[in-house]
């Protein structure tokens, strides 16, 4: 780490570690010594609040053993990221591509159009949802007024729940994309071109491996982020599904039961730090925000 | 035949995005019509609208308490992040020094980190130092998160600097100080005004810190999330569309003075 030179007496402190420090404290005491907390805790007692003085392995014990079902969690908060970032990754692509080669002087106003949605509260958004679906509301009442027999259930299953993660994680798969788009060199596309290659080829030989430091960033993120997705289960999903950050927050809050909430953090925080990792290490910050 | 192919392809390009931009706005134009529509429950087709629960909620004190909040706490949250970003992003981006790839992926960490573990992992922390969460631990929630946000935004106004003229202007003579505020800031106002508006913009928004390091403090979205759980009133669509139009207007303003310091610092670019 770099800031161990500090200790050192003799070491320089250099213009680029002087001007990371407010930021590097920020993120030791906001960030990793939360985790070390939760890390601290999740080999505590079950049911106590003896952190850093009890150590024991039978908060694990209990989520392992065959009884207990919080593994359901596990897998639907999985298999849901990852279908939501497969959709992601369709629904993205062609809009990443008209952002950089067809939209034109409006791609900064449609940028933005996609940006805005972010400062919304996203259970604002999701809200806005229910009232569409919901039984007399604007899908099932426009319907009825046209004459039909009024709206299709969908409110409260996994598939709407899949829905609203899709809808809210959008602008982190669509931006990543768009920049690893813009890393394609026109003059190489031409080129291939003038060399007879057909379009589908350019796309899959040229385009697609030049772009994917982008599309990979967009797709991690949005992986990460509906792993550890609550408020669509709980707001359009009715609960019909429990994902495994709703069971976090229920051993943190109503079950008073903080070591068995921090073992299922702790289990969740390594599967995404552990993708969240491999993957960056892999990738040229510096290239991909237009370092000249 | 080729340049056929190609503007059906743009065509249905056009088409797509827009279907797209039309359902990412759609619920929140649900959301304008139950606020805007008389009675105690929602129905559609609106049989008689009103501005009646635009103005209970106005009038409503608890209203006016958390408007305050989410304020507060969103003000706070630009003026710190800006200023740890500033310094960020120039680690960032400017100076080539040893530990710069571990501190951009460090930097990127609470990004790609789920936001409701990173609000109760803060709660425990905060627990375990014996702070009991309010308002005030909901900024530091918030920093860990936006900072980051905000490091990249600056980061990539970095990135377009030349560090040569801060050199220039040192061969000249000029103090350090003098050089940041003539020549550097200036150059990187467009990316600090951007920084600034994100920072305010997702502090205000946001949900899932709030939710569980706020405390008994309650800001609008923590408050809106209460009220759709249990207890739905009219209220909840019409802060929501207050909020969303509160957040669209500081957006359409920030926009435009960031255009005008664009415009200044090419000038000054040209000129220098």
């Amino acid at each position: 780490m770099a800031d161990t030179s500090l200790s050192a007496p003799e070491a320089k402190l250099t213009p680029g570690l002087r001007a990371s420090l407010p930021v590097l404290v920020l993120l030791i005491a906001g960030f990793l010594a939360p985790l070390v907390t939760v890390a601290a805790y999740a080999f505590a007692t079950p049911k106590s609040f003896d952190v850093f003085r009890s150590f024991t392995l039978a908060n694990f014990a209990a989520i392992v053993d065959p009884s207990n079902t919080v593994w359901t969690s596990f897998v639907w908060a999985l298999a849901l990221a990852f279908c939501c970032v497969a959709i992601l990754l369709v629904i993205c692509y062609p809009i990443a591509f008209g952002l950089n080669k067809v939209f034109g002087k409006w791609s900064g106003l449609v940028s933005v159009l996609f940006v805005f949605p972010l400062f919304v509260s996203e259970n604002v958004r999701l809200y806005g949802w229910v009232l569409f679906f919901i039984k007399n509301g604007v899908l099932d009442g426009a319907l009825k007024w046209f004459g039909f027999s009024g709206g299709p259930e969908l409110l409260y299953t996994p598939g709407i729940t899949l829905f609203g993660m899709v809808y809210v994680y959008l602008p982190f798969m669509l931006f990543p994309m768009t920049l690893g788009i813009a890393m394609i060199p026109r003059d190489l596309v031409d080129a291939a071109s003038d060399l007879g290659a057909g379009r589908l080829m350019i796309w899959r030989e040229v385009e697609l491996p030049l772009a994917m430091p982008g599309i990979l960033i967009g797709a991690l993120l949005t992986f990460v982020l509906a792993a550890g997705a609550v408020a669509e289960a709980k707001i359009l999903g009715g609960q019909s599904v429990i994902t495994i950050t709703q069971d976090i927050e229920v051993a943190f809050t109503y079950a008073q039961n903080w070591p068995m909430g921090s073992a299922l953090a702790l289990i969740l925080v390594l599967i995404v730090s552990g993708l969240a990792l491999t993957a960056m290490a892999r990738i040229d910050l510096d290239k991909i925000l237009g370092k000249r | 035949m080729q340049t056929v192919g190609r503007t059906r392809t743009h065509f249905l390009i056009r088409a797509w995005t827009a279907f797209v931009v039309l359902a990412i706005y759609l619920p929140i134009a649900c959301g304008a019509l139950a606020g805007l529509s008389k009675g105690r429950y929602f129905a559609f087709p609106i049989r008689v609208f009103s501005g009646e629960w635009w103005g209970k909620t106005w009038d409503s004190f608890e209203i006016h308490v958390l408007v305050q909040n989410s304020v507060l706490i969103a003000l706070i949250v630009t003026v710190l992040s800006v200023l740890f970003a500033f310094f960020g992003a120039l680690a960032f981006a400017r100076y080539p020094w040893k530990g710069r790839r571990a501190f951009q992926r460090l930097l990127l960490l609470p990004i790609f980190f789920p936001q409701p573990v990173l609000g109760l992992a803060l709660l425990l922390w905060f627990n375990a130092l014996g702070i009991s969460p309010s308002w005030k631990t909901a900024v530091v929630a918030h920093l860990v998160w936006i900072v980051p946000v905000v490091t990249l935004v600056i980061a990539i106004q970095v990135f377009s600097f030349d560090p040569v003229l801060e050199e220039a202007a040192s061969d000249l003579g000029a103090s350090r100080l003098f050089t940041l505020r003539t020549v550097t800031l200036p150059i990187l106002w467009p990316g600090i005004w951007s920084g600034a508006l994100f920072a305010f913009l997702l502090s205000w928004g946001n949900f899932p810190l709030s939710l569980y390091t706020a405390g008994a403090d309650s800001t609008i979205p923590k408050w809106l999330y209460s009220k759709m759980v249990a207890g739905y009133t009219p209220m909840v669509p019409a802060l929501g569309t207050m909020s969303t139009l509160t957040a669209a207007a500081l957006l359409l303003a920030g926009g435009l003075v960031r255009l005008l310091l664009k415009k200044r610092a090419d000038l000054r670019a040209r000129e220098g």
